[in-house]
């Protein structure tokens, strides 16, 4: 579809459609959010589940023209989780500044971002911090049965 | 001052040479290894390594006594950043970004970027200078861009040739802000009389612009 969903309110803006994009799109479409991703390769949409209604841009998330066509401007929430995390970054705070977009959340891999870009305002989650912290939980608890 | 110069190309190794000659301290950073190698040869410097995106990589080249960082990479994201690093974790007073794409320009100064340079915004003034109307001289944008400083030479045959000032209605947002007639510069009152050669300073915003010289001169220059 030419047009997308931006015109209306409360729309869920995805950067990257690799497999966590994927996931996200699929399930918050799945549980009646209206959701539009964008990926640079159309390709990657075929990691979309079958059921996914939202809909899908084509192109580079650096570009202004392409988040107004994906309806930033009167989006809810801006996920930025691409493989690299200076565009994350960067889409984050375009969104954020330039689109006030109210709620924006970036992947970052590299956890020495997280602090800086707290100080920033912008919300990032990072896997490996997420990961090392499950880790050590599961040592924990398992070293600590009898 | 100590400078750091994160990029790759040509770019990076003439502005190295060209800071040779100044005896600045610089501090090269670029992601190839092999163009490192020949970089370091040609201006006699060491050269850093890696991508200065990350934090680590950055304090290597000695961020935290650097006066001046300049990211000059081929991605706008890379180049952003590279100074918001080098400004918020290691205080760097000044950071320069090349800016590829002209509409990322004012995110990087709302992003406290100390310079954003775009290549492709001062080629395209050039440009429009150069397919505009002869008549239009020097012009220069200021404000971002949004408002144009141009000098109008009238002709015989410009409408405003020949007329007063106050007879003329400019759009509101265009003004003359002095003529030049016979290298002496004259205040613009409603009574001055324009004449043909008359050179006029053009102040106007971007959207008036064409409409201001369709009125003094008769077209728009296009």
């Amino acid at each position: 579809m030419k047009r997308p969903a931006g015109q209306h309110p409360g729309s869920i803006v995805i950067v990257g459609c690799g497999r966590l994009g994927a996931m996200l799109a699929s399930r918050l479409s799945r549980s009646g959010s209206r959701v539009v991703v964008i990926d640079h390769d159309s390709g990657a949409f075929a990691l979309l589940e079958a059921g996914f209604s939202g809909f899908r841009v084509t192109g580079d998330a650096v570009e202004h023209d392409v988040l107004r066509e994906a309806g930033l401007a009167e989006a809810a929430c801006l996920l930025a989780v691409t493989e690299k995390d200076t565009l994350n970054l960067m889409v984050a705070q375009v969104a954020k500044t330039i689109f006030a977009v109210p709620q924006v959340i970036a992947r970052v891999y590299d956890p020495t971002f997280e602090a800086l870009y707290r100080k920033l305002g912008i919300h990032t989650i990072s896997p490996t911090s997420l990961t090392a912290r499950e880790f050590l939980r599961v040592i924990e608890q398992e070293s600590g049965r009898p | 001052m100590k400078v750091i110069l994160v990029g790759s190309g040509r770019i990076l190794y003439y502005l190295a040479r060209q800071f040779n000659r100044k005896e600045l301290d610089v501090q090269i950073v670029t992601p190839v290894k092999q163009e490192a190698r020949e970089l370091s040869q040609r201006v006699n410097r060491p050269v850093l390594v890696g991508d200065a995106t990350d934090p680590k990589i950055l304090e290597d080249a000695g961020a935290f006594r650097a006066d001046v960082v300049l990211a000059l990479t081929p991605n706008d994201e890379d180049n952003l950043a590279v100074c918001q690093i080098a400004r918020q974790m290691y205080q760097v007073p000044r950071t320069i970004a090349l800016v590829n794409d002209p509409e990322n320009e004012e995110i990087f100064h709302k992003l406290k970027v100390s310079v954003a340079i775009s290549a492709t915004r001062i080629l395209s003034i050039i440009l429009e200078e150069q397919a505009g109307f002869e008549e239009i001289g020097k012009l220069i944008s200021v404000a971002e861009g949004r408002v144009s400083v141009a000098e109008v030479v009238l002709r015989e045959d410009s409408p405003a040739a020949g007329r007063s000032l106050e007879s003329i209605t400019l759009p509101a947002e265009a003004l003359i802000g002095g003529i030049i007639r016979g290298g002496k510069v004259l205040i613009p009152r409603g009574g001055s009389q324009l004449l043909a050669a008359d050179r006029l300073i053009l102040i106007a915003t971007e959207t008036s612009m064409d409409e201001a010289m369709r009125t003094l001169v008769g077209n728009d220059g296009k």
